[in-house]
């Protein structure tokens, strides 16, 4: 099956040995200069490259604080070293947290520090150089900017920062990641990650009211661009066409018509993620979320509502306010932009979704928390409401409900090892061995409980769980989105279901 | 004023000038920087109070560390706060009289000494036993652990083997901090003791020790979660959108 070894499952996690070097060779392919050039980038390397990257480094440490504060204060205390999930899946020192950011560090210390200037072999300072470079450009995409280490880390220093300045030091220099930058041009020609240009969403919807209808007897709307609805759906572009997440569709287009609340998706921002963040490109990332507005703008709406996306959440609850609000065209009752799950579990706790759990009775679920959602962002306006919020819905519609070992859920989660731009399939060895903590604590609950299934709120986890849960003796189809759990469950007024249950009853 | 007297008086003033405009320049830095976007490590507090008490339990507990690492977290909590009442038991040489907590704290201090010095070999055991650990660990690693460690036993040799001449050292201090220089006792811990705390101080700015005020910078720890109620921004972000919305 593949070329590499599978990493095993342990009945408890091992941290492994260090091993150097044994996973230099992966790197992703590079983007050629049709995919650099819209994103405001050199297509190859200019001759005074070293000069434009110490440049660059030197702008970056001045925009941002969380660059030269987290360049500055690591002590190599080493608590983040058995904390990230590319480690512990491929032994590489280099994917220790501490050992990534030393990659950039220890050329910051060289061209930017007293220590490094004078006394370089002390303080562990190297010289730029192409050999340099080729590490930041294989290492720097085995990170994929979850988070992790940054809740273990006492100065809470973030890697995926560094990793996000280091990419945009690689852009800068002609060096650019081919499935990120070939994507966020998509996103600026075509609307989306995938490319699925209006007349293929417009039939896409169109097939799924047709089936849903098929299902349940009722007419259930997946609206595009329709001006004057109450809410702009944004959701990620796989919810339409692929499986698990189109299932997630079908649940959220079931839900907003239960609620009476009438929605539309826009052509122009069919896409929820943004990749601009994976590449540390605040002017990329601004870019993509600037279309949201425009599209929010040109419909009319009164809220936006944003679908089951990891990433995509992240950018929405923590950066969309900052990179294209303010949004004081929109209904303040709510607030800018809200998660699907908010909404749906809001209307669950009003009583008014009809759930039927039975319809669920085939699966014994537990959630994977997205690492994005839970160490990125919030939900609720409360502390931690991204761990409640889903798991209350989940349980709302399933009978059986396992959480995974604790030090692997909520805050403490993995990454499910494709995130951050890394989902691509030239990084296939990368991301099954990435995957393998969260299979390990999977088979934890499927041997415990008899956990049958795996939801998850995020795009990105959904897909690289698909392909990766095989090499792990699981099936593709153990992922499930949680709408589609809610899809499942609901009980639509008026349907087939409904008139099945009641009479059941009577 | 023999030569010793001499040359320490001149060491401390400069070590002093250095470490303080030293953190203060590095300061200046983590402060002007700006921080374009909320990167809080959520879940974050979504209170100021909230952060206050997060940096607090971070600064004093080492919350963080403690969930990530019970050794790490055992032998830093026992060198930091080692430290901390060690420092504060020094406060006795540089106040007359000496204020009454102070002098509450002295038989603690005392053994806190202890304590430092068995949480920094503690720590430097780990650079050698734990793999990871070793891998990460440049030379200045270990020398900035054994430069404490000589602090540590230079001292502890004052306090259990040969003691100083404390009140004369008294008088060396307060003659350092009222600028009339008086004669520091010449024997061989507290020579020791004082050469290595000067470097200490010196190094202080161009190293990692720069952690302890650079934690407070730290976004991923000082932010609250409100990005949705308020709009975050800063001066260099606004370049970027007004050339943006002019295109709209």
């Amino acid at each position: 099956m593949a070329d590499f070894e599978v990493p095993v499952l342990n009945e408890y996690p091992i941290i492994p040995k260090v091993k150097e070097g044994v996973m230099a060779h992966s790197s992703p392919f590079i983007a050629a200069e049709k995919f650099q050039t819209p994103l405001g980038y050199p297509g190859e390397l200019p001759d005074n490259w070293k000069e434009v990257a110490i440049d660059k480094m030197g702008e970056l440490l001045g925009k941002y604080r969380s660059l030269q504060v987290f360049l500055d204060i690591c002590v190599h205390c080493g608590a983040c070293t058995d904390k990230c999930h590319y480690y512990l899946g491929t032994s590489d020192a280099k994917n220790m947290p501490v050992a990534r950011q030393e990659l950039l560090r220890k050329v910051y210390r060289r061209y930017f520090t007293f220590a490094g200037k004078y006394f370089p072999k002390l303080v562990g300072a190297i010289d730029l150089s192409k050999e340099v470079l080729d590490d930041w450009y294989s290492y720097f995409h085995q990170c994929s900017q979850c988070r992790r280490c940054s809740v273990f880390c006492p100065y809470g220093i973030d890697t995926a920062e560094i990793s996000m300045a280091a990419r945009e030091i690689l852009d800068t220099v002609g060096k650019g990641q081919k499935y990120c930058n070939e994507i966020i041009g998509k996103v600026f020609v075509v609307g989306n990650n995938l490319g699925l240009p209006e007349p293929a969403l417009r039939d896409t919807l169109e097939g799924l009211e047709e089936e849903v209808e098929e299902d349940t007897g009722v007419k259930v709307r997946f609206p595009l661009d329709e001006k004057g609805a109450e809410v702009l759906l944004v959701t990620p572009s796989a919810d339409f066409f692929a499986e698990p997440h189109v299932d997630g569709l079908i649940g959220y287009g079931k839900v907003f018509h239960e609620a009476g609340v009438s929605w539309t998706v826009s052509s122009k921002a069919s896409e929820a993620a943004n990749f601009g963040m994976f590449i540390g490109s605040y002017e990329n990332m601004r870019r993509v979320a600037l279309r949201i507005r425009e599209a929010a703008e040109e419909l009319g709406v009164k809220r936006i509502i944003f679908g089951e996306c990891g990433h995509a959440w992240r950018v929405a609850y923590s950066f969309l306010n900052t990179l294209a609000g303010p949004f004081d065209f929109l209904d303040p009752k709510y607030p800018v932009p809200q998660h699907i799950c908010e909404f749906t579990n809001n209307l669950i706790k009003e009583n008014k979704l009809r759930l039927n759990k039975e319809e669920n009775d085939h699966m014994k679920l537990t959630f994977h928390d997205s690492c994005n959602v839970a160490r990125g962002a919030g939900m609720g306006n409360v502390e931690g409401g991204q761990f409640t919020i889903p798991r209350e819905i989940i349980k709302a519609c399933c009978n059986y409900f396992y959480d995974m070992p604790k030090d692997t859920i909520h805050d403490a989660t993995f990454c499910c090892g494709g995130g951050g731009g890394l989902l691509t399939d030239d990084l296939m060895e990368l991301r099954v061995k990435g995957a393998q903590p969260r299979m390990e604590a999977l088979k934890r609950v499927t041997e415990d409980h008899g956990v049958t299934n795996l939801a998850a709120i995020c795009a990105i986890c959904k897909s690289q769980f698909a392909k990766t849960l095989p090499y792990y003796g699981f099936t593709m189809d153990q992922i499930v989105s949680v709408h589609q759990l809610v899809s499942n469950a609901i009980v639509l007024k008026g349907s087939e279901q409904e008139a099945e249950l009641d009479g059941a009853a009577e | 004023m023999t030569l010793v007297t001499t040359l320490y008086v001149g060491l401390f003033y400069a070590a002093t000038i250095i470490l303080v405009i030293g953190i203060a320049l590095r300061i200046k830095k983590y402060a002007q920087a700006p921080a374009p976007l909320k990167i809080p490590t959520m879940p974050a507090p979504r209170t100021q109070t909230g952060v206050v008490m997060r940096m607090f339990r971070e600064v004093v507990f080492f919350e963080s560390l403690f969930r990530a690492n019970k050794w790490t977290w055992l032998f830093g909590w026992l060198f930091h706060f080692g430290l901390l009442l060690v420092l504060l038991r020094h406060l006795r040489y540089f106040t007359e009289p000496v204020w009454f907590w102070v002098n509450w704290i002295q038989p603690f201090g005392k053994y806190a000494a202890f304590a430092m010095v068995i949480g920094l070999l503690g720590l430097w055991g780990r650079r050698f036993l734990v793999d990871r650990v070793r891998y990460i660990s440049t030379p200045s690693d270990h020398l900035i652990l054994a430069l404490l460690v000589g602090i540590g036993l230079s001292g502890l040799g004052m306090t259990y083997v040969a003691h100083t001449d404390i009140v004369a050292l008294k008088s060396f201090v307060l003659g350092l901090m009222y600028f009339s220089p008086q004669p520091l006792p010449a024997d061989l811990f507290l020579l020791t003791h004082l050469a290595l705390v000067a470097l200490l101080m010196i190094i202080f700015p161009i190293s990692k020790l720069m952690h302890a005020p650079g934690v407070f910078f730290s976004p991923t720890r000082n932010q609250t979660d409100s990005s949705r109620e308020r709009r975050h921004v800063t001066p260099w972000a606004q370049p970027v959108e007004a050339v943006q919305s002019g295109k709209r």
